[in-house]
């Protein structure tokens, strides 16, 4: 199945995962690439987005998988012809005529920016690496069944802290996405829970890039 | 840094009802406009997305290259909150700048208890409530839409008012407004040169007497003020301004689909109906024109969904020829076509069988009362017999859903009438039992009542309601009389229905009630969770006024009704005539059948009434 990569930026992260699967199935559509649809009671539009994203949550990396009806047409015309059919802060990076299974991505690096409105507190850099350093850290995990306790640090690869201007502390990390998967909103509630005389004001988060087992690019 | 407002979005209820952004919004530069209109819904973005009126308006304005137009809904509970804390203005959706800055603030206005929403919006927005505390030209509120064919609970806090179809009126105030900021008029002038306009009332002109036991004496305008204002139409559907270029919002709202409206008005003639008076005379717009609309619509929105909409779809004459040329237009780009509010006639019978290619849809009548009796004091032409064909052949064909509403408390109605609700039912449970293919799943049938509220511009304008009480007691009985498990009950809690008969036939004395409502915290009343109906009582109390003077108490024939400076094109006389025949059980025809002579033609110059 065709797949393309795409981005959620600025006002279009408030969407969630729903509003965007409409967007996308109604740009196909106002962009002329009529999608496949099921079979069934329901007939729905063949769309997928691999990894659902939370809503407030930026990315540059977002995969979809699309079938359209016919012969497909240039990569080219595709991007193009969505792109003018979407809407500010969604926008198609880049179609390929398929992609790899999804059940081979494993890994997501992110990136989350810490805000802190009277300017970065002396040692917050280093406490909240040395923090993710410990052999294991618990958070809680709101699931179905109630607010569990769950390690997250087995499911850090990496992790760095650098100063982005005066207020602003960015934490980039690779942390594994399928089985078992973070939320890497995680990471703030771990600072929030341990460091709470380092909880910065507001914090933003964004996607930057999807790997498979091996760190290499997955598409 | 992330400012503010993007700091409060993660906290609230989907956020992104108030970012804008959405696929067809319109963003001008503010150095290339020179008329700034917040366009607010008095509701949240769900429900003020809904609104066909309000997309047609945005493109009316829109369209005028120095005008912009942006669109500002009612926040939810917690977004007021987070903006309140935050001591954050009320913002419009596309430029995200406070509506405090806009030139003009416009509401449209469907629902009478919305009210509390226009004053809390503009308060959010830091606009002075009242109309005299409002200097100059800048923050001119106006309002429209069908609640404004009674404007007087708005009086002190609206400008003007424009009155009817918007298309060609709204253009016109548009440019009266842009003249009179270029010539650097006083208010004072603009509204007396605004009121020129036909179909604009602007309330200040105008002093309300009234009689010590409360009842309305004397509306005077100022010299030369016209006494009456008549609403305005569009004459020529087909040429009328149309967008077939529509926003799509980026979150789900109720009605998330195209809506193509296929005539104006209504042939019917329900007793109680405010809008089948109101919307008058028919006029259609053609087939042709339809189906192009429909099809550049569904093109260029996207949108896997479109609605057919009028006040009695049925009656289109064209239906058939159009219906015949979407079905297979929808079948072939998979899009569903839905035709709400068909009658029980057999051609709708057979085209809901077409539309079931595409999707299966619920079967709803409205009765609305439970004799024939009644139905004919009402002027419901709806027969015991074409609701039990229909819902034989409907149950044959195997559905296994029926929806059936009500209302309680019309004039003239008796235990009888309210018990004939529960035998319609029995009879529609047997004809399930004689007809049903499949009767593992059940039947359903959901019945809701209403308490009936009278409206001004109806036959029933003068109506009493009866008291919340009686109408308890009347769902009471009725309830007593559902044995089987198939049904299922639901009747509306009185207190909201008796404010809005309160506000509907409402004077200029409820304006401090509302304000004094607001100020306590009531808004968002058409919702469950925000409804208090304790700070409704109080604020009437505070007041010194009753409601039952509104409601119960009845208006008499001779007395001058505070909607009676607005002229619908509905006259009087016709609307005490069919009072007359309402009483005496006689039904009137159907303007096809006949033209009842209800006067609305005189709103027309070139076309002559299409019913």
């Amino acid at each position: 199945m065709p797949r393309l990569l795409f981005e959620k930026t600025g006002s279009a992260v408030w969407m969630s995962h729903l509003d965007l699967m409409r967007l996308m199935q109604r740009a196909f559509k106002r962009a002329g690439l009529p999608l496949t649809h099921t079979h069934g009671f329901n007939p729905r539009p063949s769309v997928s987005i691999a990894l659902p994203l939370s809503v407030g949550v930026e990315s540059v990396c977002e995969l979809l998988d699309f079938d359209l009806e016919g012969e497909l047409p240039p990569l080219e015309t595709i991007q193009t012809r969505l792109n003018a059919a979407l809407v500010p802060g969604v926008a198609v990076r880049q179609v390929y005529t398929d992609g790899r299974k999804i059940r081979d991505l494993a890994l997501l690096r992110c990136r989350l920016g810490l805000e802190y409105d009277g300017g970065i507190p002396a040692g917050a850099a280093e406490a909240i690496a040395s923090l993710f350093a410990r052999e294991s850290l618990m958070v809680e995990k709101k699931s179905k069944n109630g607010i569990r306790e769950q390690d997250i640090r087995p499911m850090i690869r990496e992790l760095s802290v650098a100063e982005a201007g005066e207020k602003e502390l960015r934490v980039e990390a690779l942390i594994t996405c399928q089985n078992p998967s973070l939320n890497p909103m995680q990471l703030h509630g771990a600072i929030v829970r341990y460091l709470p005389e380092f909880a910065p004001d507001f914090c933003t988060c964004r996607r930057e890039e999807l790997y498979d087992a091996n760190e290499t690019i997955f598409r | 840094m992330t400012d503010q407002k993007n700091r409060i979005l993660p906290g609230v209820q989907k956020p992104a009802r108030y970012t804008g952004g959405e696929w067809g919004e319109v963003r001008k530069k503010k150095q290339d406009v020179s008329l700034r209109v917040a366009f607010c819904f008095p509701d949240t973005y769900e429900i003020g997305m809904s609104n066909v009126g309000m997309r047609i308006l945005y493109g009316v304005m829109n369209q005028i290259p120095d005008v912009w137009c942006e669109r500002v809904f009612a926040p939810w509970g917690d977004m007021e909150e987070a903006m309140r804390a935050q001591d954050l203005p009320l913002w419009a959706l596309e430029s995200q700048d406070p509506v405090k800055d806009f030139d003009m603030v416009a509401f449209t206005i469907g629902y009478e208890m919305s009210y509390s929403n226009i004053l809390n919006m503009l308060r959010l927005s830091g606009i002075p409530l009242h109309s005299r505390d409002r200097q100059g030209l800048h923050n001119m509120v106006f309002a429209g839409g069908v609640c404004t064919f009674n404007p007087e609970p708005l009086a002190e806090f609206v400008d003007f008012f424009s009155l009817g179809e918007g298309e060609e009126i709204t253009v016109e105030i548009l440019d009266c407004y842009r003249k009179a900021k270029q010539a650097g008029w006083s208010k004072e002038e603009f509204l007396l040169e605004v009121a020129k306009i036909p179909g604009v009332y602007v309330p200040s002109f105008y002093t309300h007497t009234y009689r010590e036991d409360g009842v309305l004496t004397a509306v005077t305008p100022r010299d030369g003020i016209p006494t009456v204002v008549r609403k305005r139409i569009v004459e020529d559907l087909d040429h009328a301004y149309f967008p077939t270029q529509m926003m799509v919002p980026s979150t789900e709202i109720v009605h998330d689909r195209a809506n193509l409206e296929v005539f104006r008005g209504c042939i019917r003639g329900c007793r109680f109906c405010q809008a089948g008076f109101s919307c008058r005379p028919v006029r259609k717009k053609s087939p042709e024109v339809l189906c192009r609309q429909a099809m550049e619509l569904m093109d260029s929105t996207g949108f896997n969904e479109i609605t057919l909409s009028s006040l009695s779809t049925s009656d289109y004459r064209g239906l058939k020829e159009l219906t015949d040329q979407l079905i297979p237009y929808c079948a072939s780009q998979h899009i569903s076509l839905s035709v709400p509010s068909l009658r029980a006639d057999n051609f709708s019978r057979e085209l809901m069988q077409k539309l079931q290619t595409v999707r299966k849809s619920g079967l709803t009548f409205a009765p609305e009362a439970g004799t024939q009796r009644l139905r004919d004091v009402i002027n419901k032409n709806l027969t015991e017999e074409e609701i039990l064909t229909t819902c034989a052949q409907a149950f044959s064909g195997g559905w296994n859903n029926v929806k059936l509403y009500f209302m309680l408390g019309l004039p003239t109605e008796t235990d009888e009438d309210v018990l004939g609700i529960a035998e319609l039912v029995y009879k529609i449970i047997q004809a399930w039992k004689e007809n049903a293919v499949n009767k593992k799943r059940g039947l359903r049938v959901h019945v809701a009542t209403a308490y009936f509220v009278p409206k001004p511009h109806t036959p029933f304008q003068w109506e009493k309601q009866i008291t919340p009480q009686e109408y308890l007691r009347r769902c009471k009985l009725l309830k007593e009389h559902f044995y089987s498990k198939s049904i299922e009950y639901d009747y509306h809690s009185p207190d909201l229905s008796r404010l809005e008969a309160v506000f509907a036939r409402g004077d200029r004395r409820l304006g401090p009630v509302i304000e004094e409502a607001v100020k306590n915290g009531a808004r968002l009343d058409g919702w469950d969770e925000y409804f208090r109906y304790d700070i409704w009582q109080d604020a009437f109390a505070a007041c010194g006024v009753d409601p039952d003077f509104y409601t119960v108490r009845g208006y008499d024939e001779e007395e001058i009704l505070p909607w009676d400076t607005i002229d619908v094109g509905v006259s009087k006389s016709f609307l005490l005539r069919e009072r007359k025949r309402a009483y005496a059980e006689t039904v009137t025809p159907d303007c096809r059948h006949g033209c009842a002579g209800c006067g609305a033609n005189c709103l027309l110059k070139e076309v002559a009434c299409d019913a």
